[in-house]
């Protein structure tokens, strides 16, 4: 709050010196995701828009996307929307009023975590 | 607004290395946040190491101690040292904590001490609270009434009473208002988790009268809906409160009074 600060004061440390907690990583994660999936939204629409313009514009797109790099950053975007949508669900159960006891909401942080793993790898194995 | 890095003025060095106690074996070392505001230059941390052998068991013991014996210049607030003031609330091992209540023996390997996060420091541990209790004065932290006073009491029911507990509790300390990063970015307008708390104290007590007034003066994009439930709040806070759920309370009390 430096912009209330009065004088020559410093501001004291805060992400610096903060310990993460399981509450706050899997918050974070969750905002760092969806602007991810925003990236991934991107490419999905250019890989589709240029399928319908021609053969040479999607033999480029899928080039890009079909490659390893591609295939890498798919794979961490369907990791991202497993984990966003987890995620909203969390949020949903807790705009309720429930789950929010401590204990509750880091087990619903590991569920989250570990739930969003699993989708992945099964979407991966069943598509 | 989110910015990541410390401005320039309040760049941390490292500081003086304090003698260690002659002939102790059990010593543990500190690191502790200092800033003279009469010394011009950036904050430093300095290392102390403290003879545990003949120290009282708590943060805040080591703390009166170093003060006492090894550097009379280290300042920090401290009153009651048994958890009810409030005054000794401070960053230790990576979470805001009172010192008072905080064992020695619940730390791995060097106590690293800071003051409360993200606020104007005044001197070495002591940060400048003065906007967290206008904040906490704003949400009228006192009993609202129209009708006529009654001749001997305001009268509640013991289950009304209930709704108070896990509320009532709050020492004002700012463990958790300083805890949170939605507070770190947007403290000047989000109200925080304490003054939240007692919002919502005085929102659900049975005999408080102004309950609509209180909730339209947080039906505000920042006040309130600044909190995304990243829950510091409730992990950090010395008493165990949970200011998360009773902000989450107020969130619903908001929803079911529009439908």
């Amino acid at each position: 709050m430096a912009h209330f600060n009065r004088g020559n004061r410093p501001l004291s440390p805060h992400i610096q010196i903060y310990r993460p907690q399981i509450t706050s990583v899997t918050s974070i994660l969750t905002r760092v995701t969806g602007n991810a999936l925003i990236v991934a939204t991107i490419l999905i629409v250019w890989w589709f828009l240029a399928a319908a313009k021609g053969p040479e514009a999607f033999a480029r797109a899928d080039w890009v996307l079909t490659s390893w790099f591609g295939n890498l950053v798919l794979f961490l975007s369907l990791w991202a929307l497993w984990y966003h949508t987890l995620a909203g669900i969390r949020h949903l159960i807790w705009d309720t009023g429930r789950g929010l006891e401590l204990k509750t909401a880091e087990m619903l942080g590991w569920a989250v975590i570990g739930g969003s793993a699993v989708l992945t790898v099964l979407t991966v194995l069943v598509v | 607004m989110v910015e990541l890095t410390l401005p320039k003025n309040s760049v941390i060095r490292t500081g003086k290395t304090w003698p260690k106690p002659a002939g102790a074996t059990n010593v543990r070392e500190f690191r502790i946040y200092r800033w003279d505001p009469d010394s011009g230059e950036t904050p430093r941390v300095d290392s102390y190491f403290v003879d545990l052998d003949t120290c009282g068991p708590m943060v805040l013991d080591a703390l009166i101690k170093i003060k006492n014996e090894i550097d009379p210049t280290l300042t920090f607030r401290r009153s009651c040292r048994e958890g009810i003031c409030g005054s000794c609330a401070m960053n230790i091992d990576g979470t805001n904590t009172l010192a008072c209540t905080r064992g020695m023996d619940e730390i791995r390997g060097v106590v690293k001490i800071y003051p409360l996060p993200h606020m104007p420091v005044v001197k070495d541990l002591v940060p400048d609270l003065t906007h967290f209790y206008a904040q906490h004065a704003s949400v009228m932290p006192w009993l609202e009434t129209e009708t006529n006073e009654p001749v001997k009491e305001w009268r509640q029911s013991p289950e009304d009473r209930r709704k108070l507990d896990g509320l009532y509790e709050c020492i004002m300390c700012a463990s958790c208002s300083t805890a949170c990063p939605s507070y770190w970015w947007n403290g000047d307008k989000y109200l925080g988790p304490a003054a939240l708390l007692h919002a919502y104290r005085w929102i659900i007590d049975s005999r408080d009268e102004a309950t609509g007034d209180r909730l339209d003066q947080l039906e505000d994009p920042f006040k309130l809906y600044r909190c995304h439930t990243i829950m510091n709040c409730t992990k950090t806070c010395p008493k165990g409160l949970n200011p998360a759920k009773a902000i989450a309370e107020i969130k619903k009390m908001m929803v079911e009074r529009a439908i």
